[in-house]
């Protein structure tokens, strides 16, 4: 039948028809997704067959027959029990806080806190003063959370006065001229020698002064748990950030000699275990400065974790680098920016913001290698757990299982998170630069 | 063995290349092509034209069921379009396709993306094969590119390249997807030449454009949609002196400057 | 030409000429490291002497005195020395990383083409099992399948029996014997004379198509000529490979192949978490083929099979191969965890029972570095290569 391709009459938009049944609703979604051929329905009809093979026993052990609350291994051992939440319960301080002394615990809790604040400050989007955040988080929070959780002072102590129960004028008063003078430069507009020199003298004067607080000494051989691994991660982040885009912009640099450094440094970081590289810390560290300055034993993971880290966000940093077009580096040098300059004003901000998600990868990846350290003996939070699994008072045969069921879904709640963060600011990022 | 008779692109059989009849298309919810009625007979031009998001992509691409028509019929050359592979591959073996995008394979090279389905579908030897490509790289004039590979070319050199593997399976029919719409308006020309070269020839064409000139001097018929329906399908000389619609008035007023 | 009356060029101070101040930071920096490495080399020296730690290679040579529970070449307590413990070490990481390599290939690509898949149900099952098995630390991971999985299976008596007499107990992994009977030449040269074949057809077929375009499948004729060549030189031999199942003899089981659970523990946890991985780069390599590739493949008239094989493939594995690599690098680093469990690879013997006995650290450290980092620089350097090699050629 053929058409009169000539309309006679004016035409009429027509109304927009439903699908066809086979289409619609439930059962469409069904046609097209489950069954949309024969393989497709086999795969569906054994993959159902699959969960209904494992879930129901899985929620049976975890929730339905597991041991809520419980003061010993006594419930956990009677046969049929499923996961013994009890156990978790009953060591959650231990998990959280290694052996801390539990009179102290806000000490810890203040820490985090401000941390976490910090953190979240820097990272949300719509945040404003992340400049002062940065301030915050890079240069004053590692200070005071060192002396907060030690109960040392957090300055070379060769350096300071020997600490006393009164303020002594004669430390307290050049200070305060120095800090004046500060100001004065500050005023001056000589805003970065004024500013590190007040930084510099608060820093003086608050360590000079710490013994004031009253803290109990703390030492790291007591610390575990959930707090250091965060601690070990947070660490490995506050230095791979600046030492990364330091290393990133050393392999780029055009002197041979710096770049050659550079990619040597990058290069054997890279190719070798994280396990060697603690080892290395721990073992070979000691041996090359001398006795007197020996770190301690929470001090060499950490360098090794910071080493480490700072190489792979060495390369997350050069991939933000080589992102900003060459356009930008013509015009910042044409409008006469030095090279200092042109980094920090024009190349880093748009090469950090546009690497933000493969930092946060990067922190993802830290926080899971965070467990590693228990090779050089740190108490972190995996170790926490393994190692109370053998407690005699709780031994049976569901113990070892909860306790890793609980820290894989505490990693795996924490990670999951942040790479959904990630994920969000990607898109945010590739939105803003859609047309 | 490379004869004369491998290089005539093949005639359309029956009188009526391609008829569509109450064709009903949806994605999800949405309702995209509205009781479309087309015929197209042997050796037409066709020039689908109209606003962005109106169909005419979908309607070329059901065609060779690149997309799958939920109501209606749709007949190529006397084979019907339904769920079936070994029609679907007949129907594809007669009907070539330019795509805006080119869709050149960037990992063979020019030749080769010209002799790829003469010698996988049709089970041509390579010697034929390559002859075969050849011959229409040479018809559309860019015969010294054959060993490059597609990245290497312009993107007018790049549509040329497309239309020749498309002539390779001598289809009946061709269908255009807005060809000229991601090329630098210096290269428009060349493509366009090539077309009508192709129109000249005999070829039954059905073709989404912007080009009003190409459709002036090209088209048999010009058909304007919107929002999935056909308004309007009109010789060339009424299309654009005396359009029988409202809204086909509107939209000529838009894109005629 | 400069005439006499040109003003004279301005004089620039040696501090602005940017080629100096290039070269006054480089020589300051190698001048701090050099006298940063003299400081800690005259350090080290010091102390090692004074912690009487040896400061040469003559422990290699040195009996080990300790056993080890797995070894590829023959080593004993009391007569192998350290250097002969550390390539125990070495061979059993390699071991561990080629067959964790290979599951992991096959899971991962598997999983990444799941994740693609049409099919809700599968891609969203894929999808989470990617997600757990990547947002949880390795460590964690293998020690749960060696203490919470392994070490609670029932003991030989009470052995998992898997099909195949494949036992499972919490002494590890039973696997039936492969015996060589008489014969078995016979048989074995049969089965490579067909797979010789299988090639040289293969090989004609592909000529022949260029000359006529006739298509032969290759596969069918394969397996045909496997099944039959090498299927009947099997029979006519007696069957002359046969599996001794391992029988259960008192405690234990005798006969068999014995696989320490550790290795099991090691691989299976290698494994998932490398394929997670590897699916993620299946996947980001076949997406990132555009969907326009595959519509001008069909509107040609290829079939799926062929549209796969010569359009997608292609693109994809251009893609994919660089990542691939990176994650079996990885997956050969990730093997050093091995000592958490105490599965005797290169860590575990040498920087751990070798460097606490004869405390030689920066010897053996650097030496342990030195073998991860020349794998890992000659990999990276041939992928270099063929990345290059097969890269798109572009304007």
């Amino acid at each position: 039948m053929s058409v009169p391709d000539l309309r006679s009459s004016p035409f009429e938009p027509s109304p927009d028809l439903p699908p066809p049944l086979m289409m619609r609703g439930t059962w469409g979604w069904m046609r097209e997704n489950l069954f949309s051929s024969w393989l497709s329905a086999v795969l569906t009809v054994g993959s159902v067959l699959l969960l209904a093979w494992i879930l129901p026993d899985l929620i049976r052990y975890l929730f339905i027959d597991a041991i809520w609350s419980a003061s010993d291994g006594e419930p956990c051992r009677a046969p049929g029990a499923g996961a013994c939440w009890a156990y978790v319960n009953a060591k959650l301080t231990f998990f959280t806080y290694g052996a801390y002394p539990r009179d102290q615990l806000w000490r810890v809790n203040s820490v985090m806190a401000s941390g976490a604040v910090l953190a979240v400050w820097l990272l949300w989007p719509a945040a404003k003063g992340k400049a002062i955040a940065a301030v915050l988080f890079f240069a004053v929070f590692p200070i005071v959370a060192f002396g907060l959780l030690t109960g040392r002072t957090p300055f070379p102590t060769s350096l300071l006065p020997s600490p006393g129960s009164e303020i002594d004028i004669g430390v307290v008063a050049p200070a305060l001229m120095i800090a004046a003078l500060a100001i004065l430069f500050i005023f001056m507009r000589r805003v970065w020698l004024g500013g590190v020199l007040l930084f510099l003298v608060v820093w003086f004067l608050a360590a000079a002064h710490w013994n004031f607080l009253g803290l109990t000494i703390v030492d790291t051989d007591k610390w575990g748990g959930i707090f250091v691994s965060l601690l070990v991660a947070s660490v490995g982040i506050v230095f791979s950030l600046p030492c990364g885009v330091l290393l990133a912009l050393g392999r780029r640099s055009r002197m041979p000699i710096i770049r050659f450094l550079s990619i040597v440094l990058i290069e054997i970081v890279r190719g070798v275990p994280l396990i060697t590289v603690l080892f290395m810390a721990n073992t070979m560290l000691p041996l090359f400065v001398p006795d007197a300055w020996s770190p301690d034993r929470l001090l060499r993971p950490l360098i090794g974790v910071a080493l480490f880290s700072s190489v792979y966000m060495a390369e997350v940093v050069r991939g933000g680098l080589e992102a900003v077009p060459r356009g930008q580096y013509e015009a910042a040098m044409a409008v006469g920016l030095n090279w200092r300059r042109m980094m920090m004003l024009v190349a880093l901000p748009q090469a950090l913001t546009a690497v933000i998600p493969g930092i946060v990868n990067s922190f993802i990846a830290l926080f899971k290698d965070t467990t590693l350290v228990a090779i050089v003996g740190i108490f972190d939070f995996l170790r926490a757990v393994d190692t109370q699994r053998l407690d005699p008072a709780w031994a049976g045969p569901s113990i070892s299982a909860t306790g890793y069921i609980f820290a894989a879904a505490f990693y795996f709640v924490f990670c999951f998170a942040m790479s959904r963060y990630s994920q969000m600011m990607e898109r945010r990022h590739a939105a803003g630069r859609k047309r | 063995m490379a004869t004369a008779s491998n290089f005539r692109p093949r005639q359309v059989t029956n009188a009526n290349a391609i008829e569509m009849i109450g064709v009903h298309k949806w994605f999800d919810q949405f309702h995209v092509l509205k009781d479309i009625n087309l015929t197209v007979r042997a050796g037409e031009k066709i020039v689908i034209c109209g606003p962005s998001g109106s169909g005419k992509s979908t309607l070329i691409r059901c065609i060779n069921r690149l997309e799958a028509h939920q109501r209606g019929r749709i007949v190529v050359d006397g084979v019907e379009l339904v769920e079936d592979v070994k029609r679907i591959d007949a129907v594809r073996r007669d009907v070539g396709m330019v795509f805006q995008q080119f869709n050149l394979f960037p990992h063979l090279t020019v030749l080769e993306n010209c002799s790829l389905a003469p010698v996988w579908v049709n089970r041509l030897p390579k010697a034929e094969a390559d002859a075969i490509a050849m011959h229409y790289l040479e018809r559309v004039r860019i015969p010294e590119q054959a060993n490059k590979y597609p990245l290497q070319l312009s993107g007018g050199q790049q549509q040329r390249v497309a239309i020749a593997r498309a002539l390779c399976m001598s289809p009946k029919i061709m269908l255009f997807d807005e060809p000229t719409s991601a090329l630098d308006p210096e290269m428009v020309k060349e493509v366009l030449d090539t077309m009508m070269q192709l129109a000249k020839d005999g070829m039954t064409m059905i073709c989404v454009t912007h080009e009003m000139n190409f459709a002036r001097e090209v088209a048999d018929k010009i058909v304007f949609m919107d929002r999935g329906e056909i308004v309007e399908a009109n010789t060339p000389e009424r299309f654009f002196s005396n359009p029988a619609q409202e809204r086909t008035r509107l939209f000529l007023a838009q894109v005629l400057r | 030409m400069a005439s006499m009356n040109d003003p004279p060029a301005p004089r620039t101070s040696i501090l602005n000429n940017p080629l100096w101040r290039g070269l006054f930071w480089q020589i300051l920096t190698l001048a701090v490291l050099v006298w940063l490495a003299l400081q800690a080399f005259d350090n080290a020296v010091v102390n090692m002497r004074a912690r009487n730690i040896p400061t040469d290679f003559a422990f290699w040579n040195r009996p080990a005195g300790f056993d080890v529970n797995q070894t590829l070449i023959p080593f004993s307590s009391s007569t192998s020395t350290y250097g002969q413990a550390f390539y125990v070490g070495l061979l059993n990481t390699l071991l561990v990383a080629a067959i964790g390599i290979v599951f992991a290939t096959i899971i991962g690509f598997t999983v990444g083409i799941a994740r693609l898949s049409s099919n809700w149900i599968v891609a969203r099952l894929a999808t989470v099992y990617v997600e757990v098995v990547r947002n949880t630390p390795l460590l964690l991971q293998l020690l749960f399948w060696y203490n919470a999985v392994l070490k609670s299976l029932p003991g030989p008596r009470e052995s998992l029996a898997l099909p195949g007499s494949i036992y499972l107990n919490n002494r590890g992994l039973v696997l039936p014997e492969p015996v060589f009977g008489a014969g078995i030449e016979w048989a074995l040269g049969a089965v490579a004379l067909a797979l010789l074949l299988a090639v040289v057809f293969a090989i004609w077929a592909q000529g022949e198509q260029r000359r006529t375009g006739a298509r032969y499948h290759a596969l069918p004729v394969a397996i045909g000529l496997l099944l039959v060549l090498g299927g009947g030189a099997w029979l006519a031999n007696g069957s002359p490979l046969s599996f001794q199942a391992p029988v259960l003899r008192g405690f234990n089981f005798a006969g068999g192949v014995k696989v320490i659970p550790e290795l099991v523990a090691l691989v299976l946890g290698l494994s998932l978490y490398t394929a997670s991985f590897i699916a993620e780069v299946v996947r980001a390599g076949v997406t990132a083929v555009p969907t326009g590739q595959t519509e001008a493949a069909q509107a040609l008239g290829l079939r799926r099979g062929d549209t796969l094989r010569l359009v997608v493939v292609p693109q994809a594995l251009r893609i994919i191969i660089p990542p691939l690599t990176n994650q079996y690098l990885n997956l050969l680093k990730n093997s050093s965890l091995a000592v958490f469990i105490g599965y005797p690879d290169l860590i575990q013997i040498f920087a751990g029972t070798v460097l606490n006995q004869t405390g030689a650290a920066v010897q053996v450290v650097s030496i342990t570095m030195a073998v991860y980092l020349a794998i890992s620089l000659v990999t990276s350097l041939a992928m270099n290569l063929y990345a290059r090699r097969i890269s798109l050629r572009e304007r």
